[in-house]
């Protein structure tokens, strides 16, 4: 049977040498009235026709449609580089680098990927990387509660929806989460901002602000910063990677900790992972820091080396008082972005983020001639909020037409008026002019008053 | 074992060199053998009032964490912000420039409570 | 082997006798394998060349930006490291040389399954069909990956005999954090509300405490018993109006399975507790013990242990949790659920108002969820039974082997998983565990786990799993059996092991005490972008 190394002399061999006959014997421990005899499972199968059954399923799903959705995952050019690396089984079929003298490709990677994503981010001390966008987020949100004792966190309404419900659970009831509203602009509101700083019977730890922003607004992270370390909080940016090319780095604008999605840094889309928790901070929180690190140092003979550092804030040594559970990481994701970072480069990766921002403008100009405008009048990078009337069903209609026009906004904001017409239409490097002009023709037939 | 006459000595391997009004605290050689490389100890705030035996702080090395319980009452004066860049003092001079708290001692006199040398000497079996 | 001059060191300058060599053409068995020969690497960074660069992507019109304000841009291009493909490719595959792996030799590191990795789940998983699937894409376009979520659903409450399984958490510890939540909901749900406390055994994994905190429970640790089992009167004494859940691991950290099992849970239930289980362990009871079956109410399930998906370098995993039906309301949202016409779709917002929500964004790590039941559809019901029977009785025979030069503190038969103790070994030589570690390495092994759990002195942990054959379990007991005869004969050799390898033990304390978490100073790109 499958991957199983033993013949059935073998087994008798093991047998003999336990002095046993049988391998029930070795669970005659458990107790005859929870004893259970085997599993209702489908019938095992030869590689053959399992692979066949994957490759039905994976037929039944379609991945060919015109895309125009991102809304926190983005699909980009994947060098080929990355699988070949990714797919080295000395990297793919390792673990945890508990013992470093055998581990030290899989820890220099790591190095690696703190150091480019430190570049990236502008903040100095980046953690080995976090289950996801979301997790990293709430984890973001715990760390300005235990830096600076305060219970109450503000994070702005336009963050990725499943990154404030994360936080949401993770601060679970235990905490105070309050959403800050955003302007006709798309921004978050600041005087809001300032409103709810000033509760001084309410003091607050953190402040959360996407950047980009889920409506694709950019923020004036600068202005969030200012207003909330004025008020003793420390400021979280909420960053998209490829983004950080081109726009000014957390690091630059002050933040205290800037927490983000790593999956497009060369991961796959995957219907939701697995993809990288970035999770960055200055040295000053590096303790409040969940989750690995990965230092330099020496061995005895004084040759460079890396190891797993500051494990005493971890879970298997401070156990009840360690700063997060996490034990894992997300390596491979990381080695893949790490992969990604050093085939791209700063000139390759400013061309990723130009490209989709050169498209996003070509789409809003495109939508504008057939009569569909943005939402929001703020700056943008590559992703952009536009009214069509009757948004869910023209999305709808437009999948029979092979298109997916990104996503119904009002599916996270079900209680807005000003969103129950909005579409969130997202652009890389990918796509093409045709791509545009499929979609312009298309909601122009679709959308009676554009036509 | 290093364990000197002049000082007074908790079960958990703190000591305390009194001046009167004013105490001096820090671990102890054996305690500090036992972690093993000190990388990291975290200190309390000044200004902060700690009961006899309460939890402090937290010193680390490469793989294990312990708690800090201070040895007797008072008030934190000062601590030793020396550990922050250099922690490994607390291995080289744990009695000297390993210090790591001076408390304005609530009561004197609960120094009585603790170990002398022999005492403690007998605790660790030296 | 080479060393670059920034290393500071010549990595072909070792101390002569390593006394390896010997034992190579002693017996003309396969003998001892070489950990890994491989040279350091430069930084990328060290690598890097101004104007170098590889041709990915268009370059868009030198107007891309004009929309933004220059105060939202950043004030310079990140300095990343400028190469070539062929250098990318050649550094990080002289990197991978560093690194030992399951498909490179035995890996027997004790609560971490370390087994094979098929091969047709990486296929399966890079399919277009799969992996470019958008995490959004309404559910009409996601038949194929949803019905495999559906299907995983049940086969996970299958084996775990429970009523419904979240893929959601994105790892065991994740799991353990979605499980503890599931439980708070549901004692508060019942007005239930001082229940704050969780109780451990204190051979449990550090994740657990932590989870516990983590959720703003206070954990209650209870001592083990002699015999390694949960001690029933801690328990007892322990449990309360207060207890909200028990969190076991079975079979234990030590690998042995919970006699008392029955007893400590109707124990929990009655104090009106629920029972926790860590299935961290679960490749020693599949089709053995079914947790729920058993009462047990909620478990997590490491796919990156029993059910073969990679471990990475360490992640991602994927820690389902799979719970019984008075837990179903309270399970993360959404689950996937099949229509009467025999499509699937995602729970919609709300559908089950007392879901704690979401861990994490989407659905969950559908990468690893996919690779997992490729493996088990090409197991089915008889192949898994047969991985635990396997693995059970690989790990009786080895622990029998080692038993011949290492002290076996708790009474057999274990599960799939022993424990050895070093502690006379380190009386009569003064050599530690941490030697013996080291000293496998340089006969090819990756070591147990050593010094866990906490209640053994200078433990061993050591799991072999069902896919390595009765050769290397015996090569492995007899490199176990000859690093014990070096610690009488020769303990320096251990204390200064490993010395095979490219590096040798680290100065982990400076690392701590001034953490050097990137390239300092910064090098690479020095030439402005090109607009």
């Amino acid at each position: 049977m499958a991957y199983q190394a033993h013949t059935d002399a073998d087994r008798q061999r093991m047998l003999d040498a336990l002095g046993i006959t049988s391998v029930d014997t070795l669970f005659a421990d458990i107790p005859e009235s929870v004893r259970a005899t085997g599993l209702d499972l489908p019938d095992p199968e030869p590689e053959l026709l399992v692979q066949r059954r994957m490759t039905e399923l994976a037929a039944r799903n379609r991945v060919d449609l015109v895309s125009f959705l991102g809304a926190g995952v983005y699909q980009h050019h994947i060098p080929a580089v990355v699988d070949a690396i990714l797919s080295r089984g000395e990297f793919m079929t390792a673990y945890t680098p508990y013992q470093p003298e055998i581990s030290q490709g899989t820890l220099q990677t790591i190095h690696e990927y703190q150091s480019m994503l430190a570049e990236l981010t502008g903040l100095p001390v980046v953690s080995a990387s976090h289950y996801d966008g979301a997790a990293a987020t709430a984890e973001a949100a715990l760390m300005t509660i235990r830096a600076t004792g305060r219970n109450r966190v503000l994070a702005s309404r336009a963050i990725h929806r499943h990154y404030l419900d994360t936080t949401r659970t993770y601060l679970g009831g235990r905490f105070e989460l309050d959403l800050l509203p955003t302007s006709p602009d798309g921004t978050t509101d600041l005087a809001a901002l300032e409103r709810a700083l000033a509760e001084t019977d309410r003091p607050v730890a953190g402040v959360l602000v996407g950047q980009p922003n889920v409506f694709g607004v950019l923020e004036p992270v600068g202005d969030v910063v200012r207003l909330a370390h004025a008020a003793g909080a420390l400021a979280v940016s909420v960053v998209e990677p490829v983004s950080l090319a081109v726009l000014a780095t957390p690091g630059e604008v002050g933040a205290d900790i800037a927490a983000g999605e790593g999956q497009p840094l060369g991961i796959p889309a995957q219907y939701g992972g697995p993809y990288l928790g970035i999770l960055a901070t200055t040295e000053t929180l590096t303790r409040q820091l969940p989750g690995r690190l990965v230092g330099r140092t020496l061995d005895v003979d004084g040759r460079r080396a890396y190891v797993m550092t500051l494990r005493a804030r971890e879970q298997d040594i401070r156990r009840d008082r360690a700063a997060s559970n996490i034990c894992t990481n997300q390596a491979l994701c990381a080695l893949a972005a790490t992969v990604y970072l050093a085939t791209l480069g700063p000139h390759g990766l400013r061309d990723v983020a130009r490209g989709g921002a050169a498209a996003a403008r070509r789409l809003e100009r495109a939508l504008a001639d057939v009569g569909i405008e943005r939402i929001h009048t703020g700056a943008y990078l590559n992703e952009l909020t536009v009214r069509v009337p009757d948004a869910r069903a023209v999305h709808m209609r437009l999948l029979g037409e092979g298109i997916l026009a990104g996503l119904p906004l009002a599916d996270w904001y079900p209680d807005d008026p000003d969103l129950a017409d909005a579409l969130l239409l997202c652009a890389t490097e990918l796509t093409t002019d045709g791509d545009i002009d499929r979609l312009a023709g298309a909601l122009a037939r679709h959308h009676p008053v554009a036509a | 074992m290093d364990v000197p006459d002049d000082l007074r000595y908790s079960d958990d391997h703190e000591w305390l060199r009194t001046d009167g009004a004013d105490g001096l605290v820090g671990i102890t050689r054996y305690a500090a053998d036992e972690l093993g490389d000190v990388v990291f100890v975290e200190l309390p705030a000044v200004g902060r009032t700690l009961a006899r035996g309460e939890t402090f702080g937290v010193i680390e090395s490469v793989k294990t964490a312990s708690d800090l319980y201070s040895p007797i009452s008072g008030e934190v004066l000062e601590v030793n912000d020396a550990l922050g860049a250099s922690p490994e003092l607390v291995n080289e001079d744990p009695y000297g420039q390993g210090w790591i708290v001076r408390l304005r001692l609530a009561d004197p006199s609960e120094a009585e409570l603790l170990r002398d040398a022999a005492g403690y000497r007998s605790l660790i079996g030296d | 082997m080479s060393a670059r001059p920034d290393t500071g060191g010549d990595a072909v300058a070792r101390p002569i006798d390593i006394g390896l060599i010997d034992r190579v053409t002693d017996d003309g068995s396969l003998g001892p394998r070489r950990a890994v020969g491989a040279s350091l690497q430069p930084t990328l960074a060290e690598l890097s060349v101004p104007g170098r660069r590889t041709d990915q992507v268009p370059h868009p019109p030198a107007d891309a930006l004009a929309g933004i304000p220059d105060d939202l841009l950043r004030s310079s291009a990140p300095a990343l490291p400028e190469l070539s493909e062929p250098q990318v490719m050649r550094h990080f595959t002289n990197l991978s040389h560093l690194n030992h792996s399951i498909d490179g030799g035995f890996y027997p590191l004790g609560s971490c399954t370390m087994k094979h990795n098929p091969r047709v789940n990486e296929t399966a998983a890079r399919l277009p069909g799969f992996a470019r699937l958008h995490p959004l894409a309404p559910d009409t376009l996601a038949q194929g990956t949803l019905e495999l979520l559906w299907e995983l659903q049940g086969m996970l409450s299958e084996v775990a005999g429970m009523a419904a399984t979240t893929l959601q958490p994105a790892a065991g510890a994740h799991g353990e954090l979605t499980g503890i939540l599931v439980i708070r909901a549901y004692h508060r749900a019942r007005g239930d509300v001082d229940r704050d406390e969780v109780i451990v055994p204190d051979s449990s994994h550090g994740t657990n405490p932590a989870t516990a905190s983590m959720a703003g429970f206070r954990t209650v640790t209870i001592p083990s018993a002699p015999d390694g089992g949960v001690d029933l009167e801690a328990l007892r004494g322990a449990l309360g109006p207060r207890t909200a859940a028990v969190m076991i691991t079975n079979p234990s950290t030590l690998g042995l399975f919970e006699r008392r099992i029955v007893e400590v849970l109707e124990a929990t239930h009655a104090a009106g507790a629920l029972a926790y289980m860590d299935g961290a362990n679960m490749n020693a009871i599949m089709g053995r013990f079914r947790p729920g079956a058993a009462s047990f109410d909620v478990m997590h399930l490491n796919l990156h242990k029993t059910f073969s998906t990679p471990h990475g370098g360490g992640g991602p995993g994927a820690g389902p949790v799979a719970v019984a039906a008075h837990l179903v309301p309270f399970l993360p949202a959404p689950l996937v659920v099949r229509e009467t016409d025999g499509t699937f779709r995602l729970e919609r917002d709300g559908e089950r108002p007392g879901s704690i929500g979401r861990v994490r964004a989407y659905q969950g790590s559908v990468g690893v969820l996919v690779r997992a039941y490729a493996y088990i559809r090409t197991h089915g019901g008889p192949g898994l039974c047969r991985v635990t029977d396997d693995a059970v009785l690989a790990a009786n025979y080895l622990r029998q082997r080692v038993g011949e030069a290492w002290d076996l503190p708790y009474a057999g038969p274990c599960k799939h998983e022993f424990v050895a103790s070093g502690a006379r070994l380190r009386r009569e030589t003064g050599v530690r565990t941490l030697d013996v570690a080291k000293r496998l390495i340089d006969h090819g092994y990756h070591p147990p786990t050593v010094y866990f759990p906490l209640i053994v002195e200078e433990c061993l942990l050591i799991e072999p799993t069902e896919t390595e054959t009765l050769a290397d379990l015996d090569a492995f007991a007899e490199a176990l059996l000859a690093v014990a005869r070096e610690a009488h004969e020769q303990p320096e050799l251990l204390h200064e092991a490993p010395l095979t390898t490219p590096v040798r033990r680290l100065d982990e304390a400076t690392a701590a005490r001034r953490p050097e978490l990137r390239w300092r100073p910064m090098t690479g790109a020095e030439t402005p972008c090109p607009q």
